[in-house]
Formats: structure tokens, C-alpha cells, sequence
């Protein structure tokens, strides 16, 4: 039961990457690929409408990760303090950079609206990256199941290298995303990005294979012990390629999906090695949590499984119709006419 | 009390009640934005249904005015949102402990909150914003609808996670960790109708009163007079619903649940520190915990006990029969917070039935005191609100899960989360915070400054999208 319950929570936490990840790809690449004011007013414009709904999936994930796991949500919060508070706060502040842009009509105010959004979007990802490489790497448990990272040490060489090449996945992502939506020069700016972006994911995921296999050998060896999983890193590759291939033929819509499966395969694969842990200690050390001994009661988890797929399905709903008609067109009009 | 549970309580205090000022309004406008498109979208110049009998003109006035109140709802609701996510992850960041005790029950809810209330409240909000045009004027007011519904289904799994915390039930415990038993048990706590309901009436009051204190203003200025004239009007009705519901039933339940759940918050809100028989209602006084007797006091003999049981001479429970270690951390707070937020109500109760009365008789639009009232009355909705989750939180001390889980021993452990790691975070807050602030009454100001004529020119991100 919650070996399903764990699967479940990677599936939101796939799809939070997934949703969000393009508007914060987008927020990441801002202020260097949008040039003009109009740029910036489309780039903004075509992740206006969803980009509150994509973020309530972190939300969700969290809720997820309290019902089913209470003990990991507890210990990997308190123990990442400050760094779960800096999310906290780069959340507040892109948050609101994106909502009050509009609000006042004056240069100087969009200005400050985009250097706001555009940073806080681009250390979204990266700490985003860093929380995962440290979930990787284990952290220092103790007997009662907690533990405390200073900041300088949630910031280690590994899950940094781990950040890094999170921004680069959802700046990818987003660049794709724009040069599916974007016009004109914007569009064609968007495209070169996404076709140079694409190099540096492929060379960076070959050359990460090693560090990874080295803070957690389960990570490979999982793939020795059940054969099947090697599926995911497949999704992942075949994702890869599935993007250079319509990047090549200008099909970026398929690029775009191609980037989200890519995203989804890279964290299928974290979640196989990682399995049965959910929060593990540090390679070598005892105490670590996973998802029998952080689990909550059998019937809080046979209980919410009667509710969560109504809700699942709702929100499916939702969001193809809210989708459907924020990009039913083929691309988004220029903003100010012509 | 240690020091690091002390600044964690007063991060969660600060975070919380920032943080609930904005869902008040989003909660309390979604209610009148719906009955603004509802008159505007079933109004008809024969319907036989009194309330809808209207004119296009006025059709057109309701449409403007759900228009202009949208305007605000967008600003109130993005801030609504950056301070509410930071709640959900301080119980891990902060009441670690508690979140390990009792995730294995209000994780229910609060999932459910995400998956049933955020999801359908995000995407429609985003669909009545932009979609003005884009879509039907049916699906845009089944839009609002849902605005509505997914803002107070929110507010009910919250409400759900706070009574439970109040009145836990539907648990055992096991390997010292709650675990839920019963889901249905949980939903039916006896404690939730009421609290729900009380607490989403305070939130409507406060939306009442804001649409009045809209169009007070402009009356006042003598701008858009149509526009005012129907925002006074629906706020001044509804502030008079809402109050009086607000003391009968709910408050009257809510108080009941208290007095037979929690008697030592009972006793401190009262004011009550001896057990008496025909005990006496508390209208003003100085609750002195030393001496442990109220000073100054003016009372209305017997009328505690008839209120709470409905008998003269009912018997109720004082706090010297409660040992201090059980009593709330500082029974003058309690007491201070619940005499306030009482002594608020009836006044905007008053308020409310004053503004009918001068509505039905066709005096309020001429009437300079009473739009000076109406425009100045809102900041205490406001405050009643806040004083009650005063009330209800500092009233359940010393315990986070009554009579379950202390408070001090609900704190991510201090080597975790040290004091000082905490003021350094609740500093960061206040500082945040305080910008936010600013920023929200600085464009706040700028919409009701250009007024509800300016149509569609600057909504958020939202609306630009809708202008493409």
C-alpha cells in the first residue's frame, strides 16, 4: 500500500515538474531571450493564465507527501530549513512579480516586475535541483529520524552539480515551450536556445551518470537487481532523442511533449533508484526513512485512495478544458496588433 | 516554555494571521461577485421571481460592478496565494513533531484541499478572469459559481483540519503517532459545522461590508452613482444576513461546542475563574489571574447559564476547578480577544440592520452619517475575525491537539530548528511581508482611484492574456 502511495507521489511531483517547470523555464530565460517589451509581454502572457494552476500541483505534492509520509515531510522539512524558506520566499516574490506586472503601466515598473521574475524563476529551478541532489545523496539522520543541514551544507558540490543541471532541464523546457507558443524573431530566438540547450542536457546527463553512481550506488545497481525499471532511463533517452529529431524538423509542439517526457523519465528513474527509500540517510549510514517506516496508518492510506482518484481525475478535467482554451489557437497573437 | 517553541508559535502567529486578512475577502467577495453575476445574468425585465426582476440597465450596473469587484479579487487573491503556501510547509519547517504526530490525520484533509478545492479554485479563477469574451456568459457565470465553491471548500478542509486539532476524533494512537480510523468520523467531527460556518459567515460579513464601504465612498465623492448605489445596496443586505446569523445559529453552536468540549477555554473567555450555579453573563470587566477574580465587572445575572443550557440555574465549571497546568497561557487574552470579537459583531449587527432599514425606507443614498458609517465600519469586520482565531487558537492552549499534544512538545526539535535560526526566518517574514503590504494597498488604492469605469484596461497577467 504505500509502495503504491509512493508511486503516486512521484507521479505528482512529476507532473508538478512537468507544468510548472515550462513557466519557470520561461521565467529562467526572461529577461536574456525576451528583448523587447513586447517579447516580455508575450513570453508573460502565455504562461498568464496557467502558471497558479501548474504551482497548485506543488501544493498537492506537498499534501500528498503529509498524508501518506508524514515522517519524511516532517524530518526533510525541518532538517532543509533554510532552504525550504528560501523557496518559500522566491515563491512569494515570483509569484507576485508575474501577477502585479500588469498592474502599473510605466517602463520602469515592468522592468523591475521581469528582473524579479526572471531571477527568482531561475533559483526556483536551480534550488529545486539542489533539494532533489541532496534527497539523492542522503542526509545525516538520526535515531528519531531527524536531522539539520546548515545551508552551506544543503549547498554540497553534488546536489549543486544537481541544481545546475535543473535549470538547464527547464530552461530547456521552457524554451521549447516559447518557440511552440512565441512569434516572429522571439520565436526563432526561442528555437536556437532550445537546439543549443538540447546539447548541454545530453553531454550533462552522460557526464552526471558518474557522480550519481558514486553518493548512491542503488541508483545503477537497481537497474542489475529489477531488470524492468531500466524502462524509465529508457523513457528518458528515447524522450531525448524524440527531441533532437522534431527540434530538427521544426515540429515544436512534439519538441515541447518530447521535453516533458524527458523530464518525466529523469525523475521516474531518481524515484526507481531512490525505492524503497524515500528520505535515505547518507550512503553507508543506519536510520534512514523509507516507505514503510515513514508511512501513515494502513487505513489513512486505503482511505485517501478512495478520494485522491475522484480528485485526480477532477483536476485532469480542469485543466485539459482551462488548457484547451488558452492554446486552442495555433499561436499566440502579437500583443499590440499586426 | 522553551525559546525556541516560543518564536516558532510567534512565526506561525505572525505567518497565519498575515496570511488569513486576504482569504477574508477573497471568501467574503467570492459570495457577492456570484450574486452579482447571478442578478446580472438571470435578471429579466418580467421575471416572476421579485429579486431578478430587473432592467438592462440595472442588468448592466450588476455586470459592471462583478466586473470592477473582479478587478480587486485578482490582487486579493494572488496575495492570498504567495502568503498561503508558505503555511502549508511551515508545519514541516516548523511543528515538526506535530506534523509527524498527526500527518497520519489532518494529511487527509489538507490533501483533499489540494487535490478538491485548489485545483477547481485556480483553473476557474484563471477562466472567469480571462475568459470574459472567450467564453459564454453561461460558462462564465458557472465560473464565478465555482470561484465561489472552491474558495469555501477550501476554507471547509482547513476549517476540518482546525476542528480536529480542537476536538480530535476518528484516531488511535499508535507507536506514539495518531493515525486516523474512521474518515467519516473526521468529515462529521461536531465540532466543524459550526466553526465552518461561523467562520465563513465572519468571512462574508467582512465582503458585506467592503462592497458597502466601496460604494459609500463614491457616493460621498459623487462618482458613479450607479455603480455605488448597487454595491451599498447588496452589501448593506447582506452584511445584515450575515450578522445575523453570525450570532444565531452559529455563534450560539460554536459557543455551545466550546462549553462542552473545552471547558477551561469556556472558562477563560468568560471571564469565569469560580463555578457557579446561575452564572452570570460577562458584558465588560478585567480578568486579574493573580488574584484570580474579575475586576470592575458589569454583569447580567443567570444569563451565562440560560445562553449555554438553556436553564437559569445550570451549574457551569470555573477554572479553580481546572488545574492551572490545564488552563489557556494567558486567560486575559483569551478573554480579551472573544469580548472583542462579541462586542465587534453586535455592533455591526447594529450597523447592518440600520443601513435596511434606511435602504427601505429610501433613505440611505441621501444620508451622509450612515455612508461616513458604512465606509469607515470594514476595518472592523477585519478585526472581529482576527479576534476570534484569536480566541479559538490561544483558547485551545496549552495544548495544539486538545487535551492530546502539548504545544511545547509539537516544535521541530530545537537542534533542527534553533530560536535563533528561527527570528532570523521570522524577521525575513516581517520584512517580506511588510513590502507586500504595501504593495497590495498601493494598487489596491490605484483601482478604486480610477474606479469601475476604467473597464478591462489593467487587470493581472490574467486579464493581459484575455486582451491578446
Amino acid at each position: 500500500m504505500s509502495t503504491l502511495w509512493f508511486c503516486f507521489l512521484a507521479v505528482m511531483v512529476a507532473v508538478y515538474v512537468v507544468l510548472d517547470g515550462f513557466d519557470l523555464g520561461v521565467g529562467a530565460l526572461h529577461v536574456p531571450l525576451a528583448r523587447t517589451d513586447e517579447e516580455r509581454e508575450e513570453a508573460t502572457a502565455a504562461i498568464g493564465p496557467v502558471w497558479n494552476g501548474n504551482e497548485v500541483w506543488l501544493l498537492a505534492s506537498g499534501g500528498v507527501l503529509f498524508l501518506a509520509f508524514p515522517k519524511a515531510y516532517a524530518s526533510a522539512f525541518s532538517g532543509l530549513y533554510f532552504g525550504l524558506i528560501i523557496v518559500l520566499w522566491l515563491l512569494v516574490g515570483r509569484g507576485l512579480a508575474l501577477e502585479m506586472r500588469h498592474q502599473i503601466d510605466h517602463p520602469l515598473w515592468r522592468t523591475a516586475c521581469d528582473t524579479v521574475f526572471w531571477l527568482s524563476s531561475g533559483a526556483l529551478a536551480l534550488v529545486f535541483g539542489v533539494a532533489l541532489g541532496n534527497v539523492v545523496r542522503g542526509v545525516p539522520l538520526d535515531a528519531r529520524g531527524y536531522f539539520s543541514l546548515p545551508l552551506f551544507h544543503i549547498l554540497n558540490w553534488y546536489a549543486l552539480l544537481i541544481g545546475a543541471f535543473g535549470l538547464l532541464v527547464l530552461a530547456a523546457h521552457g524554451a521549447a515551450f516559447l518557440a511552440w507558443r512565441a512569434t516572429g524573431e522571439f520565436q526563432a530566438r526561442a528555437a536556437r536556445t532550445a537546439r543549443r540547450l538540447w546539447v548541454a542536457e545530453a553531454v550533462l546527463v552522460v557526464v552526471l551518470a558518474w557522480p550519481t553512481y558514486h553518493v548512491r550506488h542503488s541508483m545503477l545497481t537497481t537497474f542489475g537487481d529489477h531488470p524492468w525499471r531500466i524502462v524509465f532511463p529508457l523513457i528518458a533517452v528515447v524522450a531525448l532523442v524524440g527531441m533532437f529529431v522534431y527540434q530538427r524538423r521544426e515540429a515544436w509542439l512534439a519538441a515541447f511533449a518530447a521535453s516533458a517526457l524527458f523530464i518525466v523519465g529523469l525523475l521516474t528513474t531518481m524515484a526507481a533508484g531512490l525505492y524503497p527509500s524515500i528520505l535515505p540517510a547518507r550512503a553507508g549510514q543506519p536510520h534512514g526513512l523509507t516507505v514503510d517506516n515513514a508511512a501513515s496508518g494502513h487505513h489513512a492510506l486505503t482511505t485517501a485512495l478512495v478520494w485522491w482518484p475522484i480528485g485526480m481525475v477532477l483536476a485532469a478535467v480542469y485543466f485539459t478544458f482551462a488548457y484547451r482554451m488558452f492554446f486552442r489557437t495555433e499561436r499566440a497573437p502579437r500583443v499590440g496588433g499586426a | 516554555m522553551s525559546n525556541y517553541v516560543l518564536v516558532d508559535r510567534l512565526q506561525f502567529a505572525f505567518t497565519v494571521t498575515y496570511h488569513y486578512l486576504f482569504p477574508i475577502l477573497t471568501m467574503g467577495l467570492a459570495v457577492f461577485i456570484f450574486w452579482l453575476k447571478t442578478v446580472s445574468y438571470f435578471g429579466r425585465e418580467d421575471h416572476r421571481f421579485p429579486l431578478w426582476r430587473k432592467t438592462q440597465t440595472e442588468r448592466d450596473a450588476y455586470e459592471g460592478a462583478a466586473r470592477f469587484w473582479a478587478k480587486i479579487f485578482a490582487v486579493n487573491f494572488a496575495v492570498g496565494v504567495v502568503t498561503g503556501i508558505p503555511m502549508e510547509f511551515q508545519f514541516g519547517t516548523n511543528w515538526a513533531s506535530f506534523s509527524n504526530y498527526a500527518g497520519g490525520v489532518i494529511g487527509q484533509t489538507l490533501a483533499m484541499e489540494g487535490v478538491f478545492a485548489f485545483f477547481a479554485e485556480s483553473v476557474f479563477l484563471g477562466i472567469f478572469l480571462a475568459g470574459r469574451g472567450r467564453v459564454s456568459a453561461g460558462i462564465h457565470w458557472l465560473s464565478s459559481l465555482f470561484v465561489w465553491v472552491g474558495s469555501w471548500l477550501s476554507g471547509f478542509f482547513i476549517i476540518a483540519t482546525d476542528a480536529w486539532m480542537q476536538h480530535p476524533v476518528a484516531y488511535d494512537v499508535n507507536h506514539g503517532r495518531a493515525e486516523l480510523n474512521s474518515l467519516w468520523g473526521l468529515l462529521t467531527n461536531p465540532w466543524l459545522p459550526w466553526q465552518y460556518l461561523h467562520n465563513m459567515g465572519g468571512a462574508a460579513i467582512t465582503g458585506a461590508f467592503v462592497l458597502a464601504a466601496m460604494g459609500a465612498l463614491y457616493l460621498l465623492l459623487g462618482r458613479h452613482p450607479q455603480f455605488s448605489r448597487v454595491c451599498v445596496r447588496v452589501g448593506i443586505i447582506g452584511a445584515l444576513i450575515f450578522t445575523t446569523l453570525q450570532v444565531f445559529p452559529t455563534g450560539d453552536r460554536s459557543a455551545h461546542n466550546v462549553a462542552r468540549y473545552q471547558p477551561p477555554s469556556f472558562a477563560a473567555m468568560e471571564g469565569m475563574f469560580e463555578t457557579a450555579k446561575g452564572a452570570p453573563l460577562v458584558i465588560l470587566g478585567n480578568p486579574n489571574t493573580e488574584q484570580r477574580r474579575l475586576d470592575s465587572s458589569l454583569a447580567m445575572p443567570h444569563f451565562l447559564s440560560f445562553l449555554t443550557s438553556h436553564n437559569w440555574n445550570e451549574q457551569l465549571i470555573g477554572l479553580n476547578q481546572i488545574p492551572p497546568n490545564r488552563w489557556p497561557d494567558s486567560v486575559p487574552l483569551v478573554y480579551y480577544a472573544y469580548h472583542i470579537m462579541v462586542g465587534l459583531g453586535t455592533i455591526l449587527l447594529a450597523i447592518a440592520a440600520l443601513g435596511v432599514l434606511l435602504l427601505w425606507r429610501g433613505k440611505l443614498f441621501e444620508s451622509r452619517a450612515m455612508l461616513w458609517v458604512l465606509m469607515l465600519a470594514f476595518p472592523f469586520t477585519y478585526i472581529a475575525n482576527i479576534a476570534g482565531w484569536i480566541t479559538a487558537e490561544t483558547g485551545r492552549q496549552p495544548w495544539v491537539v486538545f487535551d492530546v499534544l502539548r504545544t511545547n512538545d509539537a516544535a521541530s526539535p530545537a537542534s533542527s530548528v534553533p530560536a535563533g535560526t528561527g527570528i532570523f526566518t521570522l524577521l525575513g517574514f516581517c520584512g517580506l511581508y511588510l513590502f507586500v503590504g504595501i504593495l497590495y494597498l498601493v494598487l489596491i488604492l490605484r483601482i478604486v482611484n480610477e474606479g469601475p469605469e476604467e473597464a478591462e484596461a489593467r487587470t493581472t497577467s490574467v486579464g493581459a492574456a484575455a486582451m491578446t
